[in-house]
């Protein structure tokens, strides 16, 4: 029996289907596997490649929930896109933030505390404003501006009232002196495949599609070019949204997605990115 | 195809090409469903979960 792609999900958002489309299209066929109604049992020896595919793609809207069936996979010999690892540093924008200085990638300066009395020492030193991210998350929820003393203070209380612990851990970043948009790139692989400007929409500041952000094509200098696939590898490489800010100082790389959307890219006219995507697991597949 | 939502028993035009995973949203009411099954009979539905706070990107 010849080898086989899968895609594990939980939820199927405009990009799954445009994959399991363009896969159809292509004559491919790929095992999908709905993360939601799985048990996976630890000491089995099942063939999981025979129900997963050879190379899967995870495509879970959730992080937690991805990144542990990642690592059950490739515990089973599964080639998953993207590895454990790259997810783990890309979940956490603290293990980011390191990875990306560790390769000398530029990005925003960042501190992290751990209380009201670190975060405001992190805010003698930035000054306002700053902004303040949550470590998890994504599509720029609980991300705030932080503008002055009481609102701080007022955010951070709201924060201590949250159950999740990891929303206490305070990472707080230079409000970067930017035009009104933001880079997503979208990287498979060694090539920087698409890139589109993200600008706010009217009711937010913030730059994200899913906030009704929207997208224009971007061109692709080599400085944009090097700096994402620099940051790319310092995360570990795969299929991977990167996204960068133009600040006075040249372009900074603020985050990298690990299960990346690109509704917003196509709709900017980027290249055919389940294509891209769908080839690059062909390629893994053959090796 | 077509169906009836569960809270307000509005009209929920379906796919075709429905995937199990899929949302579709009630158009009177907003409420999301999920598609849990399709077969050649047609498509059923249930609640789509929550939006939790790791979900994203």
């Amino acid at each position: 029996m010849g080898k086989s792609i899968g895609l594990v999900f939980d939820r199927i958002r405009w990009e799954e289907k445009a994959i399991i489309e363009r896969s159809k299209k292509k004559g491919l066929k790929i095992k999908l596997s709905n993360a939601q109604i799985l048990c996976l049992h630890a000491q089995s020896q099942e063939d999981f490649k025979a129900i997963f595919g050879d190379v899967v793609l995870q495509r879970c809207i959730s992080y937690f929930r991805g990144f542990h069936i990642t690592a059950f996979l490739e515990s089973k010999g599964i080639n998953v896109i993207n590895p454990s690892g790259v997810a783990q540093i890309c979940g956490n924008k603290v293990l980011s933030t390191l990875a990306l200085l560790e390769a000398g990638v530029p990005t925003p300066d960042t501190f992290i505390a751990f209380s009201e009395e670190g975060v405001f020492k992190a805010l003698d030193e930035l000054g306002y404003p700053a902004v303040l991210k949550p470590i998890i998350g994504s599509w720029g929820r609980l991300v705030a501006p932080l503008k002055d003393k009481d609102t701080t203070e007022a955010i951070i209380e709201s924060r201590e009232l949250l159950s999740n612990p990891l929303h206490k851990i305070y990472y707080i970043q230079e409000m970067v002196s930017r035009p009104p948009r933001d880079i997503r790139t979208v990287v498979v692989g060694d090539r920087v495949v698409a890139s589109v400007y993200r600008y706010s929409s009217k009711e937010d500041w913030r730059t994200n599609v899913a906030r009704g952000g929207r997208t224009e094509p971007c061109p692709l200098t080599k400085e944009l070019e090097d700096t994402v696939l620099k940051a790319a590898e310092a995360v570990g490489g795969g299929i991977l949204g990167v996204d960068v800010m133009e600040s006075p100082r040249g372009i900074l790389v603020h985050e990298v997605n690990n299960t990346v959307e690109f509704k917003g890219a196509m709709a900017a006219g980027a290249t055919d990115i389940p294509e891209e995507i769908l080839g690059y697991a062909i390629e893994l597949v053959r090796r | 195809m077509k169906t009836k939502c569960l809270e307000c028993d509005g009209d929920i035009e379906l796919p075709e090409d429905a995937i199990v995973g899929e949302i579709v949203t009630c158009p009177d009411c907003g409420l999301d469903y999920e598609v849990s099954k399709v077969t050649p009979k047609g498509v059923s539905l249930k609640k789509a979960e929550e939006i939790g706070e790791d979900w994203g990107e």
